[in-house]
């Protein structure tokens, strides 16, 4: 799940709240759902635990409990190591695909955005071609046929995609 | 290397369609040639096969310029050593599937009925045995690019040029046709340069050249690397 990673890439610009983080992550990836505040907090903790983050400061001046998190070395690295590795490419990894981009955008220059966005290009480009053997093979069973189609109609979808992001990537300069 | 090309220019007025291209194919390769409308793709298929010739750059199929021969020199090449399929349109309508198949060996001097029994074979490999008699007016568009196949086949070119030969068939009629290309492509060792914009259709190949503007594009580069074997051959 990318949810870490992404709250990892907000928290890359400076300590920010729990809230905080729920708005600028609906805002950055409008989504069907909305992230839970629950969510939040119980990945915070769990970054917490891991040393990717660190409470930062504590505001109690009458209201509720309002902890700050930034991002510690480890979770940089953690963060970087994630915006650079290739998705596996399967149907429905594109929500991680779009995480991963805006993250990249948000923290990263385009230029990295690009080397990723063609290194998983080449990803999915390969894996198309794989799944098109599986399913032109004489002796390919109707159900695996099915099965490969179902997945090139995905992955045909996440390319077009790709190629898209990066034209707009290579066509603009300065972020959105 | 069956086939390559070195600094590839051609225009069309004030318009490049090419600009500076340079690509190479093995004997017995599927290269899929990508790019959106407008890349150059199949300006490079026609250079390639020598149905126009560059304003610069050569072409060289085995030992031969291409790009220096004669109308007469590429016309005779096409005819023995390139086999051509374009999108639709290619068959004549007053010919039977059968006479439409064998028409390239008749005009290469074949006899008739040496011809009508090639034809007919290849009609049988492509699963269209049964249309030998038909009209291209009296099947689907899927089984006319199966004929169409045939006629390109049918002189055992080394390479065949496919340009969009899908682009005109619902996914399924696609599918067939691409699936006898491949088949009989590898089953011949013939050398295949196939244009498309669509990524389902390029997965069929071994590797894919992509183009942008008329060049190689940057961003394409990294779908060679995943071809393994013939990684190296796009330079």
């Amino acid at each position: 799940m990318s949810t870490s990673h992404v709250l990892l890439g907000l928290l890359a610009s400076g300590p920010r709240h729990g809230y905080d983080l729920k708005r600028a992550h609906d805002e950055r990836l409008p989504r069907a759902r909305p992230l839970a505040f629950g969510q939040v907090y119980t990945t915070l903790g769990r970054l917490e635990r891991d040393g990717l983050v660190r409470a930062a400061a504590q505001e109690r001046a009458g209201g509720p409990d309002r902890t700050a998190y930034e991002i510690t070395q480890p979770g940089r690295a953690e963060l970087v190591a994630w915006l650079g590795a290739v998705e596996p490419p399967a149907p429905y990894v594109t929500s991680t695909l779009l995480a991963k981009v805006v993250v990249a955008l948000m923290v990263a220059d385009r230029a990295h955005a690009r080397e990723y966005l063609i290194a998983q290009r080449a990803a999915h480009t390969a894996r198309l071609r794989e799944l098109t053997a599986r399913k032109t093979d004489p002796g390919a069973a109707l159900g695996a046929v099915i099965a490969a189609d179902f997945a090139i109609a995905h992955l045909d979808a996440d390319l077009r995609w790709l190629q898209t992001t990066l034209d707009r990537v290579g066509a603009t300069n300065g972020e959105q | 290397m069956i086939l390559q090309c070195r600094g590839l220019v051609r225009s069309y007025g004030p318009t490049q369609a090419l600009r500076g291209v340079a690509m190479a194919v093995d004997e017995g390769e599927i290269l899929a040639v990508t790019g959106p409308s407008g890349c150059g793709k199949s300006t490079l298929l026609h250079c390639l096969a020598g149905i126009t010739r560059p304003d610069a750059g050569e072409v060289i199929y085995r030992d031969q310029r291409v790009d220096l021969l004669s109308e007469a020199g590429r016309a005779r090449l096409r005819r023995t050593e390139f086999g051509v399929l374009f999108q639709f349109g290619q068959l004549v309508a007053e010919l039977t599937a059968a006479e439409n198949v064998a028409l390239p060996l008749l005009l290469a001097g074949t006899g008739r009925r040496e011809a009508r029994t090639a034809a007919l074979s290849w009609l049988d490999r492509l699963g269209v045995a049964d249309l030998a008699e038909k009209r291209p007016g009296e099947v689907s568009g899927g089984q006319q690019q199966r004929v169409a196949l045939g006629r390109a086949l049918v002189t055992e070119p080394r390479v065949l040029y496919a340009d969009e030969p899908t682009g005109a068939l619902d996914t399924l009629a696609g599918e067939q046709v691409l699936g006898h290309m491949v088949r009989l492509a590898r089953e011949q060792r013939t050398t295949v340069v196939l244009v498309t914009h669509d990524a389902r259709v390029a997965a069929y190949a071994d590797r894919e050249l992509a183009l942008r503007d008329g060049v190689a594009d940057p961003t394409g580069l990294g779908l060679n690397a995943s071809a393994g074997r013939h990684a190296g051959s796009a330079r």
